[in-house]
Protein backbone atom coordinates (compact mmCIF):
# COMPACT_ATOMS: atom_id res chain seq x y z
CA UNK A 1 0.00 0.00 0.00
CA UNK A 2 1.27 3.48 -0.59
CA UNK A 3 1.95 6.11 2.07
CA UNK A 4 -0.99 8.10 1.27
CA UNK A 5 0.14 10.38 4.55
CA UNK A 6 -0.56 13.70 3.59
CA UNK A 7 2.63 16.17 4.44
CA UNK A 8 0.71 19.63 5.60
CA UNK A 9 1.13 22.40 3.18
CA UNK A 10 -1.55 24.56 4.38
CA UNK A 11 -1.01 27.68 5.89
CA UNK A 12 -0.82 27.59 9.29
CA UNK A 13 -2.96 30.44 11.19
CA UNK A 14 -0.56 32.27 13.39
CA UNK A 15 -3.89 34.49 14.98
CA UNK A 16 -4.97 30.76 16.93
CA UNK A 17 -3.32 29.30 19.60
CA UNK A 18 -1.93 25.79 18.44
CA UNK A 19 -4.70 23.71 17.90
CA UNK A 20 -7.08 26.12 18.17
CA UNK A 21 -8.29 25.89 21.57
CA UNK A 22 -5.97 27.99 24.65
CA UNK A 23 -3.79 26.02 26.41
CA UNK A 24 -5.95 26.69 30.08
CA UNK A 25 -9.01 25.25 28.00
CA UNK A 26 -6.77 21.84 26.62
CA UNK A 27 -5.78 21.38 30.20
CA UNK A 28 -8.64 21.60 31.32
CA UNK A 29 -9.88 18.80 29.13
CA UNK A 30 -7.22 16.75 29.46
CA UNK A 31 -8.40 16.68 33.10
CA UNK A 32 -11.87 15.60 32.18
CA UNK A 33 -10.29 13.17 29.59
CA UNK A 34 -8.27 11.61 32.59
CA UNK A 35 -11.16 11.21 34.83
CA UNK A 36 -13.37 9.72 32.26
CA UNK A 37 -10.40 7.06 31.69
CA UNK A 38 -9.76 6.14 35.22
CA UNK A 39 -14.10 5.53 35.87
CA UNK A 40 -14.73 3.95 32.51
CA UNK A 41 -18.25 4.45 31.12
CA UNK A 42 -18.79 7.81 33.46
CA UNK A 43 -19.88 10.86 32.16
CA UNK A 44 -17.48 13.91 33.22
CA UNK A 45 -18.84 17.30 32.57
CA UNK A 46 -16.02 19.93 31.26
CA UNK A 47 -16.75 23.43 30.52
CA UNK A 48 -17.22 22.56 26.73
CA UNK A 49 -16.18 26.24 24.44
CA UNK A 50 -17.77 27.96 21.87
CA UNK A 51 -16.37 25.96 18.59
CA UNK A 52 -16.54 27.53 14.32
CA UNK A 53 -19.20 25.09 13.90
CA UNK A 54 -22.42 24.18 14.75
CA UNK A 55 -23.55 22.30 17.87
CA UNK A 56 -24.22 18.37 16.30
CA UNK A 57 -21.23 19.05 13.69
CA UNK A 58 -18.85 17.73 16.55
CA UNK A 59 -18.12 20.29 18.28
CA UNK A 60 -17.26 17.46 21.12
CA UNK A 61 -15.18 15.40 19.02
CA UNK A 62 -13.09 18.28 18.23
CA UNK A 63 -12.49 19.24 21.50
CA UNK A 64 -11.88 16.48 22.38
CA UNK A 65 -9.20 15.53 19.52
CA UNK A 66 -8.01 19.38 20.35
CA UNK A 67 -6.61 18.78 23.31
CA UNK A 68 -4.79 15.52 22.48
CA UNK A 69 -3.46 16.63 19.52
CA UNK A 70 0.62 16.96 18.51
CA UNK A 71 2.54 17.78 15.66
CA UNK A 72 3.65 14.49 15.60
CA UNK A 73 0.06 13.10 15.28
CA UNK A 74 -1.75 11.31 12.03
CA UNK A 75 -5.09 12.36 12.23
CA UNK A 76 -8.12 10.59 10.35
CA UNK A 77 -11.26 11.72 10.35
CA UNK A 78 -14.81 9.84 9.20
CA UNK A 79 -18.36 10.73 8.72
CA UNK A 80 -20.58 7.23 7.97
CA UNK A 81 -17.48 5.76 7.85
CA UNK A 82 -16.44 7.77 4.75
CA UNK A 83 -13.33 9.82 4.76
CA UNK A 84 -14.55 12.14 2.03
CA UNK A 85 -18.02 13.77 3.37
CA UNK A 86 -17.83 17.84 4.28
CA UNK A 87 -18.05 17.11 7.62
CA UNK A 88 -15.19 14.61 7.53
CA UNK A 89 -12.90 17.16 5.10
CA UNK A 90 -13.54 20.05 7.00
CA UNK A 91 -12.61 18.82 10.41
CA UNK A 92 -9.46 17.60 8.67
CA UNK A 93 -8.77 20.88 7.03
CA UNK A 94 -9.32 22.10 10.37
CA UNK A 95 -6.76 20.20 11.87
CA UNK A 96 -4.16 20.16 9.55
CA UNK A 97 -4.20 24.18 9.68
CA UNK A 98 -4.77 25.33 13.44
CA UNK A 99 -2.29 22.08 14.33
CA UNK A 100 0.28 21.74 11.76
CA UNK A 101 -0.55 17.85 11.57
CA UNK A 102 -0.35 15.36 9.07
CA UNK A 103 -3.51 13.74 7.93
CA UNK A 104 -4.58 9.86 6.31
CA UNK A 105 -7.38 8.31 5.68
CA UNK A 106 -5.40 5.08 6.30
CA UNK A 107 -6.71 3.43 9.34
CA UNK A 108 -3.37 1.96 10.09
CA UNK A 109 -1.68 5.01 9.74
CA UNK A 110 -3.31 6.99 12.01
CA UNK A 111 -2.55 8.01 15.69
CA UNK A 112 -5.59 10.02 16.29
CA UNK A 113 -9.28 8.91 14.33
CA UNK A 114 -11.94 11.36 14.88
CA UNK A 115 -15.39 9.67 14.09
CA UNK A 116 -19.26 9.98 13.42
CA UNK A 117 -21.32 6.96 13.55
CA UNK A 118 -19.03 4.51 13.04
CA UNK A 119 -16.00 2.46 13.93
CA UNK A 120 -13.12 1.59 11.23
CA UNK A 121 -13.47 -2.17 10.04
CA UNK A 122 -9.92 -2.26 10.33
CA UNK A 123 -9.01 -3.41 13.93
CA UNK A 124 -7.76 -0.74 15.80
CA UNK A 125 -4.10 -1.12 18.07
CA UNK A 126 -2.60 -0.26 20.69
CA UNK A 127 -1.37 2.97 20.60
CA UNK A 128 -4.13 4.44 18.59
CA UNK A 129 -6.77 6.70 19.90
CA UNK A 130 -10.68 6.41 19.03
CA UNK A 131 -12.59 9.80 19.46
CA UNK A 132 -16.22 9.93 18.47
CA UNK A 133 -18.90 12.72 18.23
CA UNK A 134 -21.54 12.27 20.57
CA UNK A 135 -24.74 13.81 20.42
CA UNK A 136 -26.70 12.50 23.26
CA UNK A 137 -24.25 11.27 26.11
CA UNK A 138 -26.83 10.18 27.91
CA UNK A 139 -28.27 6.74 27.36
CA UNK A 140 -31.51 6.87 29.94
CA UNK A 141 -32.36 10.35 28.19
CA UNK A 142 -35.26 8.51 25.94
CA UNK A 143 -36.78 6.81 29.43
CA UNK A 144 -36.27 9.39 32.72
CA UNK A 145 -36.39 13.17 31.07
CA UNK A 146 -35.12 14.26 34.71
CA UNK A 147 -30.77 14.76 34.87
CA UNK A 148 -30.79 14.57 38.55
CA UNK A 149 -32.81 11.35 38.24
CA UNK A 150 -30.62 9.63 35.73
CA UNK A 151 -27.60 10.66 37.56
CA UNK A 152 -28.92 9.01 40.22
CA UNK A 153 -29.62 5.90 38.36
CA UNK A 154 -26.02 5.69 37.75
CA UNK A 155 -24.58 6.21 40.50
CA UNK A 156 -27.05 3.79 42.44
CA UNK A 157 -26.44 1.68 39.49
CA UNK A 158 -29.52 1.19 38.91
CA UNK A 159 -30.46 0.43 35.56
CA UNK A 160 -34.15 -1.65 35.43
CA UNK A 161 -35.13 0.96 32.94
CA UNK A 162 -32.85 0.56 30.66
CA UNK A 163 -33.71 -3.22 30.50
CA UNK A 164 -37.78 -2.24 30.16
CA UNK A 165 -37.14 -0.29 27.29
CA UNK A 166 -35.78 -3.43 25.30
CA UNK A 167 -38.42 -5.63 26.79
CA UNK A 168 -40.53 -3.46 25.34
CA UNK A 169 -38.78 -3.22 22.28
CA UNK A 170 -39.50 -7.57 22.06
CA UNK A 171 -43.19 -7.33 22.98
CA UNK A 172 -43.66 -4.64 20.29
CA UNK A 173 -41.68 -6.01 17.23
CA UNK A 174 -40.50 -9.57 18.39
CA UNK A 175 -36.78 -8.51 18.90
CA UNK A 176 -34.67 -6.23 20.11
CA UNK A 177 -35.18 -3.43 17.11
CA UNK A 178 -32.52 -0.76 18.30
CA UNK A 179 -30.13 -0.84 15.52
CA UNK A 180 -28.22 2.09 16.61
CA UNK A 181 -26.85 4.18 19.72
CA UNK A 182 -27.40 0.47 21.55
CA UNK A 183 -26.78 0.48 24.89
CA UNK A 184 -24.04 -1.27 26.52
CA UNK A 185 -22.41 -2.16 29.87
CA UNK A 186 -18.69 -0.78 30.54
CA UNK A 187 -16.48 -2.67 32.96
CA UNK A 188 -19.63 -3.92 34.08
CA UNK A 189 -20.54 -1.07 36.11
CA UNK A 190 -22.06 1.99 33.77
CA UNK A 191 -24.56 2.00 31.40
CA UNK A 192 -23.09 3.99 28.31
CA UNK A 193 -24.25 5.55 25.22
CA UNK A 194 -21.74 4.26 22.07
CA UNK A 195 -23.09 7.47 19.98
CA UNK A 196 -25.29 6.94 17.18
CA UNK A 197 -23.06 3.90 15.54
CA UNK A 198 -24.65 1.19 14.45
CA UNK A 199 -25.10 -2.02 16.49
CA UNK A 200 -22.60 -3.44 14.18
CA UNK A 201 -19.53 -1.85 15.66
CA UNK A 202 -20.69 -2.71 19.35
CA UNK A 203 -18.77 -5.74 19.08
CA UNK A 204 -15.27 -3.89 17.98
CA UNK A 205 -15.61 -1.67 21.53
CA UNK A 206 -15.52 -4.30 23.58
CA UNK A 207 -11.86 -5.35 24.50
CA UNK A 208 -10.41 -3.10 21.97
CA UNK A 209 -7.40 -2.73 21.81
CA UNK A 210 -7.37 1.19 21.20
CA UNK A 211 -8.31 4.14 23.77
CA UNK A 212 -11.97 5.47 23.20
CA UNK A 213 -12.94 8.78 24.05
CA UNK A 214 -16.74 10.37 23.70
CA UNK A 215 -16.65 13.94 23.33
CA UNK A 216 -20.83 15.26 23.57
CA UNK A 217 -20.05 19.51 22.54
CA UNK A 218 -24.02 20.29 23.59
CA UNK A 219 -23.97 18.65 26.78
CA UNK A 220 -20.56 19.22 27.72
CA UNK A 221 -19.29 15.88 29.11
CA UNK A 222 -16.69 13.46 28.16
CA UNK A 223 -16.79 9.69 29.34
CA UNK A 224 -13.93 7.17 27.86
CA UNK A 225 -13.45 3.43 27.52
CA UNK A 226 -9.79 2.31 28.40
CA UNK A 227 -8.27 -0.27 25.86
CA UNK A 228 -8.59 -3.87 26.77
CA UNK A 229 -12.30 -3.02 28.75
CA UNK A 230 -15.03 -5.12 28.75
CA UNK A 231 -17.67 -3.19 27.02
CA UNK A 232 -21.24 -5.85 26.57
CA UNK A 233 -24.28 -4.83 24.93
CA UNK A 234 -27.54 -5.55 26.86
CA UNK A 235 -29.77 -8.20 25.98
CA UNK A 236 -31.75 -10.60 27.43
CA UNK A 237 -31.22 -14.58 28.06
CA UNK A 238 -33.47 -15.60 25.47
CA UNK A 239 -33.14 -12.87 22.99
CA UNK A 240 -29.18 -12.60 23.20
CA UNK A 241 -27.51 -9.55 20.94
CA UNK A 242 -27.45 -10.00 17.23
CA UNK A 243 -26.15 -7.62 14.92
CA UNK A 244 -27.17 -6.93 11.63
CA UNK A 245 -26.05 -8.85 8.55
CA UNK A 246 -26.32 -8.58 4.73
CA UNK A 247 -27.32 -10.88 2.09
CA UNK A 248 -25.53 -9.03 -0.61
CA UNK A 249 -22.21 -8.27 -0.66
CA UNK A 250 -20.32 -5.00 -1.26
CA UNK A 251 -20.47 -4.07 -4.94
CA UNK A 252 -17.27 -2.32 -5.18
CA UNK A 253 -14.98 -4.86 -3.20
CA UNK A 254 -16.99 -7.52 -2.27
CA UNK A 255 -16.87 -7.95 1.25
CA UNK A 256 -19.15 -9.93 3.08
CA UNK A 257 -18.23 -8.90 6.49
CA UNK A 258 -18.36 -4.79 6.37
CA UNK A 259 -21.26 -2.16 7.16
CA UNK A 260 -23.25 -1.95 4.10
CA UNK A 261 -24.74 1.10 2.69
CA UNK A 262 -27.71 1.12 0.51
CA UNK A 263 -27.44 3.46 -2.05
CA UNK A 264 -30.47 4.80 -4.98
CA UNK A 265 -28.22 4.95 -8.60
CA UNK A 266 -30.88 5.70 -10.83
CA UNK A 267 -34.64 6.81 -11.30
CA UNK A 268 -35.24 3.46 -11.75
CA UNK A 269 -34.97 2.45 -8.10
CA UNK A 270 -31.82 0.57 -8.96
CA UNK A 271 -30.10 -0.47 -5.40
CA UNK A 272 -26.44 -0.70 -5.05
CA UNK A 273 -24.92 -1.99 -1.62
CA UNK A 274 -21.76 -0.61 -0.87
CA UNK A 275 -18.84 -0.82 2.31
CA UNK A 276 -19.64 2.60 4.59
CA UNK A 277 -16.13 2.50 5.38
CA UNK A 278 -14.13 3.54 2.46
CA UNK A 279 -10.60 3.27 3.16
CA UNK A 280 -11.89 -0.51 3.80
CA UNK A 281 -13.28 -0.59 0.47
CA UNK A 282 -11.00 1.32 -1.08
CA UNK A 283 -7.58 -1.17 0.13
CA UNK A 284 -9.30 -4.41 -0.72
CA UNK A 285 -10.03 -3.23 -4.52
CA UNK B 1 -45.43 -12.87 69.08
CA UNK B 2 -42.59 -11.41 66.82
CA UNK B 3 -41.22 -7.92 66.75
CA UNK B 4 -43.45 -5.06 64.93
CA UNK B 5 -42.68 -5.35 60.81
CA UNK B 6 -42.23 -1.43 61.06
CA UNK B 7 -42.30 1.09 64.39
CA UNK B 8 -43.01 4.97 64.19
CA UNK B 9 -41.41 6.97 67.36
CA UNK B 10 -42.54 10.63 67.37
CA UNK B 11 -42.54 10.87 63.26
CA UNK B 12 -42.87 14.58 63.25
CA UNK B 13 -42.58 16.89 59.76
CA UNK B 14 -42.97 20.05 59.14
CA UNK B 15 -43.47 22.34 56.13
CA UNK B 16 -41.96 25.81 56.95
CA UNK B 17 -43.71 27.20 60.42
CA UNK B 18 -46.70 24.63 59.69
CA UNK B 19 -46.60 21.44 61.04
CA UNK B 20 -48.17 18.94 59.08
CA UNK B 21 -47.48 15.50 61.17
CA UNK B 22 -47.17 15.54 64.60
CA UNK B 23 -45.54 13.23 67.57
CA UNK B 24 -46.84 10.21 65.50
CA UNK B 25 -45.94 6.87 67.00
CA UNK B 26 -47.15 3.15 66.25
CA UNK B 27 -46.23 -0.06 66.18
CA UNK B 28 -47.48 -2.34 62.70
CA UNK B 29 -47.41 -6.27 63.63
CA UNK B 30 -46.67 -8.56 60.49
CA UNK B 31 -49.83 -9.13 58.54
CA UNK B 32 -51.94 -6.23 60.35
CA UNK B 33 -53.49 -3.70 57.79
CA UNK B 34 -53.35 0.19 59.57
CA UNK B 35 -56.12 2.62 58.23
CA UNK B 36 -55.08 6.25 58.60
CA UNK B 37 -58.02 8.06 57.96
CA UNK B 38 -58.51 12.09 58.23
CA UNK B 39 -60.08 14.43 56.36
CA UNK B 40 -58.03 16.50 53.69
CA UNK B 41 -55.49 18.32 54.89
CA UNK B 42 -54.94 16.23 58.00
CA UNK B 43 -51.27 15.20 57.11
CA UNK B 44 -52.32 11.32 56.01
CA UNK B 45 -50.34 11.16 52.79
CA UNK B 46 -47.26 13.26 54.48
CA UNK B 47 -46.94 10.64 57.12
CA UNK B 48 -47.22 7.81 54.67
CA UNK B 49 -44.28 9.37 52.51
CA UNK B 50 -42.42 9.80 56.02
CA UNK B 51 -42.97 6.17 56.69
CA UNK B 52 -41.95 4.84 52.89
CA UNK B 53 -38.97 7.06 53.33
CA UNK B 54 -39.83 9.40 50.71
CA UNK B 55 -39.97 12.13 52.73
CA UNK B 56 -37.16 12.98 55.66
CA UNK B 57 -39.12 13.91 58.83
CA UNK B 58 -37.91 16.63 60.96
CA UNK B 59 -38.19 14.59 64.20
CA UNK B 60 -38.60 11.07 65.21
CA UNK B 61 -37.26 7.39 63.60
CA UNK B 62 -39.08 4.63 61.57
CA UNK B 63 -37.74 1.33 62.81
CA UNK B 64 -38.50 -1.41 60.23
CA UNK B 65 -37.45 -4.97 60.73
CA UNK B 66 -36.16 -6.36 57.01
CA UNK B 67 -36.18 -10.13 55.52
CA UNK B 68 -32.16 -10.97 55.64
CA UNK B 69 -30.51 -7.37 57.94
CA UNK B 70 -32.61 -7.31 60.92
CA UNK B 71 -33.89 -3.60 61.97
CA UNK B 72 -33.45 -0.89 60.44
CA UNK B 73 -33.90 3.10 60.52
CA UNK B 74 -35.13 3.68 57.50
CA UNK B 75 -34.17 7.60 57.59
CA UNK B 76 -30.52 6.59 58.34
CA UNK B 77 -30.25 3.59 55.88
CA UNK B 78 -27.99 4.85 52.44
CA UNK B 79 -30.07 6.17 49.68
CA UNK B 80 -28.76 2.90 47.62
CA UNK B 81 -30.07 0.54 50.77
CA UNK B 82 -33.27 2.60 50.72
CA UNK B 83 -34.11 2.46 47.06
CA UNK B 84 -33.30 -1.35 46.99
CA UNK B 85 -35.77 -1.78 49.86
CA UNK B 86 -38.53 0.51 48.46
CA UNK B 87 -38.30 -2.47 45.26
CA UNK B 88 -37.69 -5.30 46.99
CA UNK B 89 -39.38 -5.30 50.31
CA UNK B 90 -42.15 -2.27 49.72
CA UNK B 91 -45.00 -1.23 47.47
CA UNK B 92 -46.26 1.88 46.79
CA UNK B 93 -49.47 2.52 45.70
CA UNK B 94 -50.40 5.94 44.36
CA UNK B 95 -53.98 7.24 44.34
CA UNK B 96 -53.21 8.27 40.39
CA UNK B 97 -51.83 5.81 38.91
CA UNK B 98 -50.35 7.94 36.52
CA UNK B 99 -47.59 8.57 39.07
CA UNK B 100 -47.17 4.69 40.10
CA UNK B 101 -47.11 3.29 36.66
CA UNK B 102 -44.71 4.03 33.23
CA UNK B 103 -47.53 5.41 30.56
CA UNK B 104 -45.48 5.08 27.89
CA UNK B 105 -44.30 1.29 28.28
CA UNK B 106 -46.99 -1.73 27.86
CA UNK B 107 -48.51 -2.99 31.26
CA UNK B 108 -46.02 -6.29 30.77
CA UNK B 109 -43.04 -3.85 30.69
CA UNK B 110 -44.83 -2.15 34.10
CA UNK B 111 -45.00 -5.32 35.86
CA UNK B 112 -41.58 -6.78 34.76
CA UNK B 113 -39.40 -3.37 35.68
CA UNK B 114 -39.03 -4.42 39.36
CA UNK B 115 -37.94 -7.86 38.12
CA UNK B 116 -35.94 -6.35 35.64
CA UNK B 117 -34.22 -4.14 38.48
CA UNK B 118 -33.34 -6.78 40.48
CA UNK B 119 -31.71 -8.96 37.61
CA UNK B 120 -34.05 -10.90 35.83
CA UNK B 121 -32.87 -11.11 32.27
CA UNK B 122 -34.89 -14.02 30.76
CA UNK B 123 -37.75 -12.29 28.70
CA UNK B 124 -40.14 -15.53 28.53
CA UNK B 125 -39.63 -16.21 32.20
CA UNK B 126 -40.31 -11.73 33.09
CA UNK B 127 -43.41 -12.17 30.43
CA UNK B 128 -44.85 -15.29 32.11
CA UNK B 129 -44.48 -13.36 35.37
CA UNK B 130 -46.47 -10.79 33.73
CA UNK B 131 -48.82 -12.54 32.68
CA UNK B 132 -49.65 -14.32 35.66
CA UNK B 133 -50.41 -11.31 37.89
CA UNK B 134 -52.23 -9.82 35.06
CA UNK B 135 -54.58 -13.17 35.66
CA UNK B 136 -54.53 -12.24 39.52
CA UNK B 137 -55.91 -8.72 39.29
CA UNK B 138 -58.29 -9.54 36.81
CA UNK B 139 -56.53 -7.86 34.00
CA UNK B 140 -57.07 -10.01 30.60
CA UNK B 141 -54.06 -11.28 29.55
CA UNK B 142 -54.66 -10.09 26.12
CA UNK B 143 -53.91 -6.61 26.91
CA UNK B 144 -50.54 -6.94 28.44
CA UNK B 145 -48.87 -5.53 25.27
CA UNK B 146 -50.88 -2.24 25.66
CA UNK B 147 -50.25 0.86 27.10
CA UNK B 148 -51.52 1.83 30.36
CA UNK B 149 -52.83 5.18 28.27
CA UNK B 150 -55.71 2.64 26.96
CA UNK B 151 -57.11 1.68 30.57
CA UNK B 152 -59.83 2.69 32.13
CA UNK B 153 -58.92 3.99 35.76
CA UNK B 154 -59.98 1.16 37.58
CA UNK B 155 -57.47 -1.11 35.52
CA UNK B 156 -54.81 0.84 35.74
CA UNK B 157 -55.12 0.66 39.85
CA UNK B 158 -55.07 -3.01 39.28
CA UNK B 159 -51.95 -2.84 37.02
CA UNK B 160 -50.28 -0.21 39.17
CA UNK B 161 -51.11 -3.04 42.75
CA UNK B 162 -49.68 -6.00 40.18
CA UNK B 163 -46.55 -4.03 39.04
CA UNK B 164 -46.30 -3.20 43.24
CA UNK B 165 -46.55 -6.88 44.23
CA UNK B 166 -44.84 -8.90 41.54
CA UNK B 167 -41.73 -8.75 43.41
CA UNK B 168 -43.26 -10.43 46.60
CA UNK B 169 -43.20 -7.43 49.02
CA UNK B 170 -44.00 -7.96 52.74
CA UNK B 171 -45.20 -3.88 53.33
CA UNK B 172 -47.45 -1.94 51.15
CA UNK B 173 -48.30 1.66 50.99
CA UNK B 174 -51.82 2.57 49.83
CA UNK B 175 -52.62 5.96 49.18
CA UNK B 176 -56.33 6.52 48.73
CA UNK B 177 -56.02 2.95 46.71
CA UNK B 178 -59.64 3.57 45.38
CA UNK B 179 -60.16 7.77 45.36
CA UNK B 180 -61.81 8.96 41.83
CA UNK B 181 -62.87 5.43 41.00
CA UNK B 182 -66.81 4.95 40.72
CA UNK B 183 -68.26 2.78 43.58
CA UNK B 184 -68.88 -0.62 41.31
CA UNK B 185 -64.94 -0.78 40.87
CA UNK B 186 -64.03 0.20 43.95
CA UNK B 187 -65.62 -2.85 45.15
CA UNK B 188 -64.31 -4.66 42.99
CA UNK B 189 -60.48 -3.53 43.79
CA UNK B 190 -61.42 -3.54 47.25
CA UNK B 191 -62.43 -7.07 46.88
CA UNK B 192 -58.89 -7.91 45.50
CA UNK B 193 -56.98 -6.05 47.86
CA UNK B 194 -58.15 -7.53 50.94
CA UNK B 195 -57.77 -11.31 48.84
CA UNK B 196 -54.30 -10.61 48.12
CA UNK B 197 -53.45 -8.82 51.63
CA UNK B 198 -55.06 -12.50 52.87
CA UNK B 199 -53.34 -14.62 50.42
CA UNK B 200 -49.75 -13.27 50.60
CA UNK B 201 -49.82 -12.18 54.67
CA UNK B 202 -48.84 -8.86 53.56
CA UNK B 203 -48.80 -5.68 55.98
CA UNK B 204 -50.27 -2.76 54.66
CA UNK B 205 -50.29 0.95 55.70
CA UNK B 206 -53.43 2.41 54.35
CA UNK B 207 -54.39 6.45 53.67
CA UNK B 208 -57.84 6.72 52.85
CA UNK B 209 -60.74 9.48 53.72
CA UNK B 210 -63.28 6.87 53.12
CA UNK B 211 -64.50 5.11 56.18
CA UNK B 212 -66.33 2.37 54.21
CA UNK B 213 -62.83 1.71 53.22
CA UNK B 214 -61.28 1.29 56.21
CA UNK B 215 -64.04 -0.79 57.45
CA UNK B 216 -63.26 -3.01 55.19
CA UNK B 217 -59.97 -3.61 54.70
CA UNK B 218 -58.12 -2.35 57.59
CA UNK B 219 -57.75 -4.56 61.06
CA UNK B 220 -56.54 -1.09 63.26
CA UNK B 221 -57.74 2.67 62.74
CA UNK B 222 -55.86 5.96 63.25
CA UNK B 223 -57.65 9.17 63.37
CA UNK B 224 -56.12 12.25 62.15
CA UNK B 225 -57.15 15.70 62.51
CA UNK B 226 -54.53 18.35 61.67
CA UNK B 227 -51.57 16.38 61.88
CA UNK B 228 -52.32 14.72 65.00
CA UNK B 229 -53.52 11.34 66.06
CA UNK B 230 -56.85 11.91 68.04
CA UNK B 231 -57.84 8.24 68.30
CA UNK B 232 -56.67 4.96 67.69
CA UNK B 233 -58.12 1.17 68.35
CA UNK B 234 -59.72 -1.36 66.18
CA UNK B 235 -61.37 -0.81 63.35
CA UNK B 236 -65.10 -1.99 64.62
CA UNK B 237 -64.13 -0.28 67.81
CA UNK B 238 -63.09 3.28 66.59
CA UNK B 239 -66.03 3.59 63.88
CA UNK B 240 -68.96 1.81 66.20
CA UNK B 241 -67.71 3.67 69.60
CA UNK B 242 -65.73 6.70 67.94
CA UNK B 243 -64.74 8.56 71.64
CA UNK B 244 -62.95 12.02 69.89
CA UNK B 245 -65.37 14.60 69.22
CA UNK B 246 -63.62 14.56 65.86
CA UNK B 247 -63.94 10.82 64.97
CA UNK B 248 -67.49 11.07 66.50
CA UNK B 249 -67.89 13.90 63.70
CA UNK B 250 -66.31 11.68 60.62
CA UNK B 251 -68.57 8.82 61.64
CA UNK B 252 -71.55 10.67 61.54
CA UNK B 253 -71.27 12.11 58.03
CA UNK B 254 -70.93 9.33 56.70
CA UNK B 255 -73.83 9.59 54.06
CA UNK B 256 -76.83 6.71 54.43
CA UNK B 257 -78.26 4.87 51.50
Amino acid sequence: MPDTTIQNTLPQDGAYNYAYLDEQTKRMIRRAILKAVAVPGYQVPFGGREMPLPYGWGTGGIQVTAALIGRDDTLKVIDQGADDTTNAVSIRRFFARVADVATTTHTEEATIIQTRHRVPETPLKDGQILVFQVPIPEPLRMLEPRETETRTLHALSEYGVMQVSLYESIARHGRIAKTYNYPVMVNGRYIMSPSPIPKFDNPKLDHSAALQLYGAGREKRIYAVPPHTPVKSLDFDDHPFEIETWTESCALCGSTESFLDEMIVDDTGKRLFVCSDTDYCESRR
Amino acid sequence: MSSPLLSACRVTKRFGGRTACHDVSFDLWPGEVLGIVGESGSGKTTLLNCLAGRLVPDGGSVAYETRSAGIVDVHHLSEARRRLLARTEWGFVNQDAREGLRMGVSAGANIGERLMAVGARHYGEIRGQAIDWMARVEIDADRIDDRPTTYSGGMRQRLQIARNLVSNPRLVFMDEPTGGLDVSVQARILDLLRGLVEGLHLSAVLVTHDLGVARLLTHRLMVMQGGAVVEQGLTDQVLDDPQHPYTQMLVASILPV
